[in-house]
This record gives C-alpha cells, structure tokens and sequence, in this order.
C-alpha cells in the first residue's frame, strides 16, 4: 500500500507512542471493531475499554490497553486520546493476573460491586492484551 | 572587652554562610525542577490541543446537548473558587499572589450576596484561609510541585459534583500561568459550567477543518463522554503551569537571597576586620602602657620584644605605641 497512516497515542501527560501504519483496529462502545485504513473518511468515536491493533507496514503488530478514551481519524491521522492506556510490553502480568483474582473474589461475595466489575474487566484485558 | 565584638560578628558571619549555602542549594534545585515542570508542560500539550480540536470538530459536526456540565443557572447563588498554591513557602510573593487575588475574589462575589465554596489546592491556601475562618470545603495537597494526572483527575471529579449537585453554580478557576521564565501571571479562569462549544473552539487554535466526521455513537454522546476529560485536561493544565511558577518564583526567590546573603557577609567581614584591627591596638597600648610603668623607661625584655612585635605592624601603630598611655 503506498498510503500509509500516521498513528499516535496520546495520553494527558504524553506523546507515548506515534508511528506509521497500514491498519489499525479498535473497538468503540457500540461493541463493533472497526478498522481504519489510509483514505478513511473523517471519524470520531469513543472507545470501549478493549484493545487498540496497530498493524506496521513491516507486518509487525503494537497493542495497547486503552481503558478508556476517543479515537480521531481525519487526514490519514488515527489519534488516540486516552487517559488510562498501556503498551503490551508495559504490562506486568503477575500484577494484573493478582488484581483479577482479587477483583474475581470481590465479586463472588457481591456482585453488585461496580468497583470490582470494572477492576475485573481491567484486569481481564490487561492479561488478553499481554498474551497478544 | 577586646575581642568581643570581633566574636560576635564572626558567629554572625558564620551563621548568614550556612544560610547562604541552603538558599543556594535551594536555588540548584528549584532551576533543575523548573525545567522539569516545564518539559511536564510541554509533553501535556499535545492532549489538550487534541482535546480541543476534538471539540471543534463536534462543533463543526453540529452536536448540540444539554449536558450538565454546560448548565448555565439563571441566577449565580453560589460560587465555587479552585485556588491553586504551593505546599512549600520560599517562593517569593508567589504563593500571596494567589491568596490575595483569591481572597478579594471571594470578597467581590459575598458582597453580591453569594455565598462561597472554596476547594483549596496547596498548603498554603489551606493554611491561610483556615486561619481567617473561611469555610474551606475541600483542601488537597502534597502534589503541588510535581502534580499528577490522576491528582487534576480527583480535584475535577470533585468540583464537578459539587457542581452538578447544584452545591456551586459557578466554579472559578484562580492559579499562577506561566508564561516564561521571568513572567508569571495570577489569572482567574472560569471552569465551570463550560461555555458553549462554538466557545471552546475559538479558544483553540481555531483552525477551521472540514466537517463530515462520522461519528459513533453520535455527536452527543461523544460529547458526553469528553466534557468531563476536557474539565480533568484543563486543570492539570492549570496544575502543570503553577508547579513550574512555583518552581521559577523560587528560584529567583532564592537567588535574590544568595545575593543578599553575600552582600551582608562581605559588609560584616568589613566590620569584623575593623573591630580586630581596634582590637589589636588596643591591646598593644595596654602592654606598652604596662612596660612603660613597670621598667620606667630602662630597656629591658618587654621593649625588645616589643620592638620586634613593631616591625610587623604599620608606622601609624608605631607612632600610637610610641606615644605615652593617657
């Protein structure tokens, strides 16, 4: 493809990450994937907490965790927002997978702990994103 | 008593040295801290700046909500102040500043006949309204010289319920921009409700980008979910630029007082010099006097080694130990 995109991920205190793609995938509320490529038209979505795919031109893949955040497309920019957001390999995955369980045990005594709902699904996607 | 007052001066010289070397190191520190907050400015930009332009594209788009956060009341009842100082003193004036613009907000607003509700972020602001029995409703510190997101994150969080629950119709914003390295300014930005979005837009770079986004799920909800980060980027913002204040008006703080601390020590070392010199002639007068009364004129020991304690000394002390003791 000659048309490449320009990828970055921005957090509040940070540029943490900017590179060249050809694809990258993410995951907005409505519980849909959506993919972008080089000529998509202008967008602007609000992610789910789930994985955000950044696919090189190399055939190389970069995941993050994005917890929570927008995406913007336009002009063959993909910029990410997010406030709370890890690259794979920042992952400590003895610490997520201690929080899982501990979030997974606050829940089977009450299961209608918010908190710990949303504890689990961080931990959750922290350990798929790692495993990636 | 000869001696006395060169020792008293000598332990004050001493004393203002050690001084020196605090606000120096104080001043060492606060320049490489300064550069820190500042590069911390710099990298937090870019998702301000994002933020915003997000913003402008929605407006571009055409999102129009009634959110909350954009509650314009019909009339101002009560006013909430974010005032934002430093833990630490030996800043100069720049913690007062603050304080003083705060306050005389806070006047201004009661003599409308609101009330108030101040969220106090810093020791010093704390400190200082507390003891003039202001009614302080939050009080956060222990982050203001190296602030972090989830700290601005917990202030908005916070000023936004109070906020929403209709405690404060109007929140004021009131810390130090920084604007370069020799120029701070006090400035008092509102924070909420959040002007309109046409509003916001302007207040960024304004550049006009064609519309047309897609937006999922929709404008509104897009909108939704970003006023309350727009508020959390916005304050640390504000959080970033007065550490770096902070750091700046020590620095020259403690620069002016290494300077003061050498001029003072320079004009005491003066004195003392003088003070050992009027010590010395007095002291040989006393053993010329003493010689001279004791030997009565006859050359004995004492003139020899008195001779020889001359011969070092200048010719004005010559003359005084020549001439007779009154």
């Amino acid at each position: 493809m000659a048309v490449e995109l320009d990828v970055e991920l921005v957090s509040p205190e940070e540029v943490t990450y900017s590179g060249s793609a050809e694809m990258v995938i993410v995951r907005t509320v409505e519980e849909g994937d959506i993919a972008f490529q080089a000529g998509h038209v202008p967008f602007l979505g609000v992610l789910a907490p789930w994985s955000v795919d950044v696919l090189r031109p190399g055939g190389e893949r970069d995941t993050f965790a994005v917890h929570r955040g927008f995406v913007e497309v336009s002009h063959n920019k993909v910029t990410i927002l997010s406030d709370v957001s890890e690259a794979a390999d920042e992952i400590d995955t003895t610490r997520a997978e201690i929080a899982r369980q501990r979030a997974a045990e606050a829940l089977a005594v009450d299961a209608e702990d918010v908190e710990a709902a949303a504890a689990l699904e961080r931990a959750e996607l922290r350990l798929r994103v790692a495993a990636a | 008593m000869p001696g006395g007052r060169e020792r008293e001066l000598r332990r004050r010289i001493g004393s203002i040295q050690s001084t020196k070397k605090i606000t120096r190191a104080m001043e060492l520190i606060a320049a490489t801290r300064v550069v820190k907050a500042m590069q911390r400015a710099n990298a937090a930009r870019p998702y301000a700046r994002l933020i915003t332009s997000v913003i402008e594209d929605l407006a571009a788009g055409g999102a129009e909500v009634d959110h909350p956060l954009l509650r314009q009341a019909p009339e101002v009842r009560n006013v909430g102040f974010i005032i934002i100082t430093g833990d630490r003193g030996l800043a100069g004036a720049y913690n007062t500043s603050v304080i003083r613009t705060a306050e005389r907000q806070v006047m201004a607003h009661t003599s409308e006949g609101k009330g108030y509700s101040l969220c106090c972020v810093g020791r010093k602001s704390a400190s200082y309204f507390r003891f003039r029995n202001y009614r302080i409703d939050n009080a956060m510190s222990g982050f203001s010289d190296n602030p972090s997101y989830d700290d601005a994150r917990h202030i908005a969080e916070t000023v936004s319920e109070s906020f929403l629950s209709e405690a404060v119709d109007q929140v004021e914003l009131i810390y130090t921009e920084f604007v370069s390295m020799g120029t701070q300014r006090v400035v008092v930005r509102r924070f909420l409700p959040l002007i309109d979005t046409e509003m916001m837009a302007q207040e960024g770079s304004g550049t006009g980008r064609e519309g047309s986004f897609e937006f999922e799920p929709s404008p509104e909800a897009v909108l939704e979910a970003l006023l309350p980060r727009y508020t959390e980027a916005r304050l640390y913002g504000a959080l970033l630029d007065a550490a770096a204040s902070e750091h700046a008006s020590r620095q020259r703080a403690m620069k002016a007082a290494t300077d003061n601390a050498e001029e003072l020590i320079t004009k005491l070392s003066r004195a003392m010099n003088q003070a050992r010199q009027d010590a010395i002639t007095t002291e040989i007068m006393e053993i010329v006097g003493g010689a001279e009364a004791l030997g009565g004129g006859d050359t004995t020991d004492v003139d020899i080694a008195l001779a020889s304690m001359l011969a070092g000394t200048d010719a004005s002390m010559a003359t005084a130990a020549g001439t007779p003791p009154a």
